[in-house]
């Protein structure tokens, strides 16, 4: 792990500046529209706690990237977001979520519908064992969308860019895709139900560079519609394609046990060239651990 | 001794190869014979049926399987398999249909449902319930259930829905329901603990894939658990069926041991096991003897084929999945 | 409902509610159908333990049956005699061969020959105990009549696929490293796979064992034409037919007499309390080698 970071030190910095100035500047803060309000948002699985007291927004329309170490609890974070940890059965949380206002992190709130405005796409491709077509259409259908079901189809897997490598085949299996192909028709799928936010839980980590870069290729033109939050361990994908990230760090107590916490939160291009925390600091140049 | 001798000592040992082969030889030759052993145990199976049957195929061909008729009485002796493979056919169909939706939904609840502490006793429940016995299921058929469906169940059955006429009037608690009722509770645990370890095996990020869209956790199973796991369950029902076609103790007790081919459940009836079993004292002539080893045969054909299914359909629906992986 | 419905969280044309209620009423049938089972388990075990603890006396356990003689005090002793027998003999038969095939299988056969002889003890075991029955009446019991050595013989018949199952299924948990180890400290290969390799398996064997005991110790259909026509009082010699708990519950239960009923119960009873401790004792018998194994393995 610390060898790894150690070599793309100056390649991560470079990256960071070459996205400094392409990206556009952002508004000021106030100016954005809110999307999240997370308040000392807990997460504990068991008796252990993975998160303790994260506080921080998401914003419309932006790229939201949360890195750190492994072990930080950035995916237990982003599983918050839409109640997917409520199928650990022994997990529980305390804080706040508002989504566009609304708690959604009590009980009297349907996770269902949650997970219907909050899509997810998960770090290893897990297209159904249907067809191509089918993927993506299974939740529409379910979720009483079936007007235009093939217009709807094609849009999703255009937006995905993959409607050309596919639209001849869509009856194949989808397990007969690459494993790139199959993480752009996981996304297909998610979007394909127009959620408002799509969640990526390092959507990339299984794939190679060239699906890679699709895939962030598509964030870029996508975030217009919709807002993202991406969780991922390599900080160059982070600073190529996130306007906002989160810097995670592993906590310390004083017997021995481990949490997640929020270290910094803001601007990319602020958090890989002017971080304020010494640790962010040591872990976007690699000197962490 | 010191090391330093050990090392010559051994540098100086020929190498015992004769020896050592001599024993993997033994060993892998008589497993060898024992797995053969097999194959001529099946074999013999196959061969010994048919050879018995021989008479009675002799004498009645093929068209024995769809007579109706048992005659032992001497001088006018005539047999035939119909009524039996059709009181089979009622009893394992509707003990087919009745236990496949109530295990699908055990094993949903224990797959899925069920909070911690509850699925592993109900799982080991239905284990045992897997494990009881036959005769005893018999046993209890005949002394407690029958009297309670002739008494309670049957006549409402007949008094509410009796224009079918699969509801007719009833007379004895021994009947071809009865049969079924009894048959449904020794496949319900087949079928279902073999669709509860199908179920767990569903990938949880293919159902969190799903749950992710925001879909119902019903619309979870039927999208997603039910297919991968479809395969599979089939090869449980067609056990299942299997295992209920085969069973003769339970159906010999319950079935009242009635000949004759009607749509009436609550009359009796008899199926090929049952025949068989309720001759066991063995009074009958030669040709009778034979005729029952012919019931014997065509349930033997039955089972291997239902079997050679059900494990095709295993394979078949492996090898798909380790396209998937 | 007026908050949810105003909620961002509220698209009309999910239908949710409705689909939430099919859920609910799907899932509300699950847990019926697992009522169900549960109740079918408790209510069979009810009846036989509810009309067969009063019949458990000393002589039901230590009298035998006196057919035509209803005033003496009959119990079951010849039955339990028999099946100890009965189910004794079949596992010396069936234990050995079906270790032997799995070893052959696991460790010694060609890909097709080992999916060929799975495939062939798969069918065994769903052929239907009365069939295996009438074949052991034909091979055995036509030229030699009726005896313990057939009764079991079939027994051993239908137990062998469950104790080659078992066995196999463990010999493919032993992790490689051990056969690789044995061999390399230059041990041949017969002497690893009985010293080393098969000692790994005893636990799972066990278990296997026991559970395939459990299962043939109430198989009744294949002493019927094999091992049913058996004389008075209690025998211990197998090349006789002798008596056993499941097929004297058959006759019992058959039976017009109700104190035949209530020793049917009283010997269902018993075969279910050797059962539950059977399935008790293989599955305290799995997690302790599962255990074992993978400590090996690492």
């Amino acid at each position: 792990m610390s060898e790894m970071k150690g070599e793309s030190v100056s390649s991560t910095i470079e990256a960071a500046v070459r996205v400094e100035t392409k990206r556009q500047p952002l508004p000021p803060r106030e100016r954005l529209q809110q999307v999240f309000d997370i308040r000392d948002l807990t997460a504990i699985y068991g008796s252990k706690p993975a998160l303790k007291d994260v506080s921080m927004e998401v914003y419309k329309n932006l790229v939201t990237a949360v890195i750190g170490p492994s072990g930080c609890g950035k995916s237990t974070f982003i599983r918050c977001l839409n109640r997917m940890n409520d199928l650990v059965p022994s997990f529980r949380q305390t804080g706040t979520i508002r989504y566009h206002g609304q708690d959604i992190s009590g009980r009297d709130v349907d996770p269902v519908a949650v997970r219907r405005t909050i899509g997810m796409v998960f770090q290893r491709p897990n297209p159904f064992p249907k067809s191509i077509h089918d993927n993506v259409a299974w939740g529409l259908k379910v979720l009483g969308m079936k007007d235009n079901l093939s217009d709807r189809v094609e849009r999703a897997l255009t937006q995905a860019a993959l409607w050309d490598e596919v639209k001849d085949r869509l009856k194949a299996s989808a397990l007969s895709l690459s494993g790139g192909q199959q993480q752009r028709l996981c996304i297909a799928r998610a979007i394909a139900v127009e959620p408002d936010v799509v969640l990526m839980d390092e959507p990339a980590s299984a794939l190679d560079p060239i699906a890679t870069q699709a895939i962030e290729q598509l964030l870029h033109e996508l975030k217009g519609q919709y807002s993202f939050v991406i969780v991922t361990h390599n900080m160059q994908q982070a600073a190529r394609v996130a306007d906002m990230t989160a810097f995670f760090s592993i906590s310390r107590g004083e017997e021995g046990e481990r949490w997640g916490e929020l270290i910094e939160y803001d601007a990319t291009e602020k958090i890989f060239t002017a971080p304020s925390d010494r640790r962010t600091e040591d872990y976007v140049t690699g000197r962490f651990g | 001794m010191t090391s330093l001798d050990a090392t010559t000592d051994a540098a100086r040992r020929p190498f015992p190869g004769r020896r050592a082969r001599f024993g993997d030889l033994i060993l892998q030759g008589t497993a060898g014979i024992a797995a053969v052993g097999a194959l001529v145990l099946v074999g013999l199976i196959v061969w010994k049926i048919a050879s018995g049957a021989r008479p009675a195929l002799h004498a009645f061909g093929l068209p024995f399987v769809w007579h109706v008729v048992w005659n032992p009485v001497h001088g006018r002796e005539a047999y035939g398999a119909g009524s039996f493979l059709f009181g089979t056919a009622v009893t394992s169909i509707g003990a087919l249909l009745l236990a496949t939706p109530i295990a699908l939904g055990v094993a949903l609840f224990l797959s899925e449902l069920a909070p911690g502490w509850i699925r592993g006793p109900v799982t080991a429940l239905v284990e045992t319930l897997a494990a009881i016995p036959s005769v005893v299921i018999g046993l209890w058929g005949i002394l407690v259930l029958a009297p309670i469906l002739r008494d309670h169940v049957d006549p409402a059955l007949h008094s509410t829905i009796g224009f079918i006429p699969l509801f007719g009037p009833s007379s004895y608690g021994s009947n071809v329901f009865t049969g079924i009722v009894v048959l449904t509770i020794m496949i319900l645990p087949i079928i279902a603990s073999i669709s509860r370890e199908l179920f767990l095996t569903v990938p949880q990020e293919l159902k969190e894939g799903a749950l992710g869209l925001g879909v119902t956790r019903w619309e979870m199973v039927r999208g997603v658990v039910f297919p991968y796991a479809g395969g599979g369950v089939a090869a449980a029902m067609i056990l299942g069926f299997g295992r209920a076609v085969g069973e003769a103790i339970a159906v010999a007790l319950v079935l009242g041991d009635g000949l004759g081919i009607h749509l009436n459940l609550f009359d009796t009836g008899q199926t090929l096991g049952g025949k068989i079993a309720l001759n066991y004292q063995g009074s009958g002539s030669g040709l009778e003897t034979s005729s029952l080893i012919y019931l014997a045969l065509i349930l033997l054909v039955f089972s291997i084929l239902v079997n050679l299914l059900a494990q095709l359909i295993v394979r078949r629906a492996a090898r798909r999945k380790g396209l998937a992986a | 409902m007026s908050a949810v419905e105003l909620s961002p969280l509220h698209r009309p044309q999910d239908r949710l509610r409705r689909r939430r209620v099919f859920n609910r009423g799907m899932e509300a049938l699950a847990w019926l159908a697992a009522a169900i089972a549960v109740f079918f388990l408790g209510v069979v075990v009810w009846s036989v333990a509810q009309r067969g603890w009063s019949q458990l006396n000393l002589d039901f356990l230590t009298k035998s049956q006196v057919q035509f003689e209803p005033a003496v005090p009959q119990g079951l002793a010849n039955a339990f005699a028999g099946s100890l027998v009965l189910v004794g003999l079949a596992t010396a038969m069936a234990l050995p061969f079906g270790i032997l095939i799995a070893v052959y299988v696991n460790e010694f056969a060609p890909r097709p020959i080992r999916s060929a002889i799975g495939l062939t003890l798969d069918v065994l075991a769903g052929v239907p105990a009365i069939v295996i029955g009438f074949f052991v009446y034909g091979l055995i019991v036509v030229a030699h009549g009726q005896s313990a050595y057939a009764g079991a013989f079939a027994l051993a018949v239908i137990m062998l696929p469950f104790v080659y199952r078992a066995t196999v299924e463990v010999l493919a948990l032993v992790p490689n490293s051990l056969r690789e180890a044995g061999l390399g400290v230059g041990a041949p290969r017969w002497r690893t796979t009985l010293g080393i390799v098969l000692p790994q398996t005893i636990g799972g064997v066990l278990t296997g064992t026991t559970l395939a005991v459990a299962r043939v110790a109430g198989e009744t259909a294949p002493l019927l034409f094999t091992c049913s026509l058996a004389p008075n009082g209690i025998h211990w010699n197998p090349s006789g037919a002798i008596q056993s708990v499941p097929v004297a519950v058959f006759e019992l239960s058959d039976s017009a007499e109700p104190s035949d009923h209530a020793r049917a119960w009283a010997a269902a009873l018993v075969l279910i309390l050797f059962i539950l401790v059977a399935s008790l004792t293989a599955r305290w018998l799995a997690t302790r080698s599962k255990r074992k194994i993978m400590r090996a393995g690492r």
